[in-house]
């Protein structure tokens, strides 16, 4: 069972490629990381099997060795495969809210914490007046205290 | 306001639920599926491609057109596509035109294949590289494009063609641009 889970992780790689410089290998590298398998819909090109990826992985190399900028290997993948290919899509109309709702859900966290320190600060800056019964019922209090104190005779010598 | 408050978790979860619920209920009646990805390929023209047939003569997308057509993209290896050829079979016997695209195959396989269960297609696009399986933006077999009398794909439909994914999926489609591009 466990080999089974575990197999395909252990051939995911398989090819090896050739690069004439580091930045095309670097490239490379950084593209199968972000590239998603169209067929896997959660693994990214470098770590699937699939035929799909083994073919991506080829063409990304060769559009490399070809020297195709950055914007037109995402336009090449992007226009066969649509947005769902990049791990980091493109803000669009589309991709707005995937992007925008991080930030607003900070925006709120902020707000309520905010508003809660606020009031926090206000009550304990001004401490609450006491009305004329409030008070009555405080000093009574005190002094059943007191006398309470008193009758338990504790500390008398 | 206090007690509403209490309740803000609870109210949230319940939304989650049901929104939840209703959606693994689509994709068990099939309604809505999580791994079909729409073509980024809709209403765009078919690329162009220079290959071979599987009979060895070179192919381009130009000689396709003028008509509409199913595009099926199938293999030897693919299980799903062995289920998928009879109903394939019986579409081309009631006139549907079916181009085949042999995916990342070999050739003499693909060829016993079609002598021994019957050839659906038209002609049989040879691509052996997965060259214009990439193109068209395959995630794997089988998938059918409906393309256009223009050449312009009109559906995409990932995983096996039979006669319930036909009604309900292609046939109004199909007659739709066919009916269209007679007019033209």
């Amino acid at each position: 069972m466990a080999m089974s889970v575990w197999a395909p992780a252990l051939w995911a790689v398989i090819e090896t490629y050739d690069f004439d410089t580091e930045l095309q290998r670097k490239r490379y590298h950084h593209y199968v990381e972000e590239l998603r398998c169209p067929k896997c819909q959660n693994q990214n090109l470098s770590g699937s099997d699939s035929a799909i990826a083994q073919d991506l992985r080829r063409q990304l190399h060769r559009m490399i060795m070809d020297g195709k900028s950055d914007t037109e290997i995402t336009q090449y993948m992007v226009d066969r495969y649509g947005e769902f290919i990049l791990y980091r899509p493109r803000f669009q109309a589309a991709t707005a809210a995937l992007w925008l709702a991080p930030v607003a859900m900070l925006a709120i966290g902020v707000l309520v914490w905010w508003r809660m320190a606020a009031k926090n600060r206000r009550a304990r800056n001004a401490p609450p007046e006491l009305d004329a019964a409030q008070r009555r019922q405080l000093n009574e209090l005190l002094d059943g205290d007191d006398s309470q104190g008193a009758s338990s005779g504790r500390g008398e010598p | 306001m206090q007690r509403v408050k209490l309740f803000i978790p609870l109210i949230i979860f319940a939304v989650l639920a049901v929104v939840f619920f209703l959606v693994e209920r689509r994709v068990q009646t099939g309604d809505y599926s999580p791994t079909a990805l729409p073509s980024a390929l809709l209403d765009r023209p078919l690329p162009e491609f220079s290959l071979t047939t599987l009979k060895g003569e070179p192919i381009r997308k130009d000689q396709l057109l003028g008509d509409v057509f199913l595009l099926n993209v199938w293999a030897t290896w693919c299980p799903t596509c062995h289920y998928e050829h009879p109903f394939l079979v019986e579409l081309a016997q009631r006139g549907v035109n079916i181009v085949g695209v042999d995916y990342k195959d070999g050739k003499p396989a693909a060829i016993k294949w079609l002598e021994d269960k019957g050839d659906p297609y038209t002609l049989t696009i040879f691509d052996p590289e997965g060259t214009l399986g990439l193109d068209l933006g395959v995630t794997g077999a089988p998938e059918t494009y409906l393309v256009d009398a223009q050449g312009v794909v009109r559906f995409r439909y990932q995983g096996a063609l039979d006669a319930k994914v036909w009604e309900s999926e292609f046939a109004q489609l199909y007659n739709q641009y066919q009916s269209k591009g007679a007019v033209q």
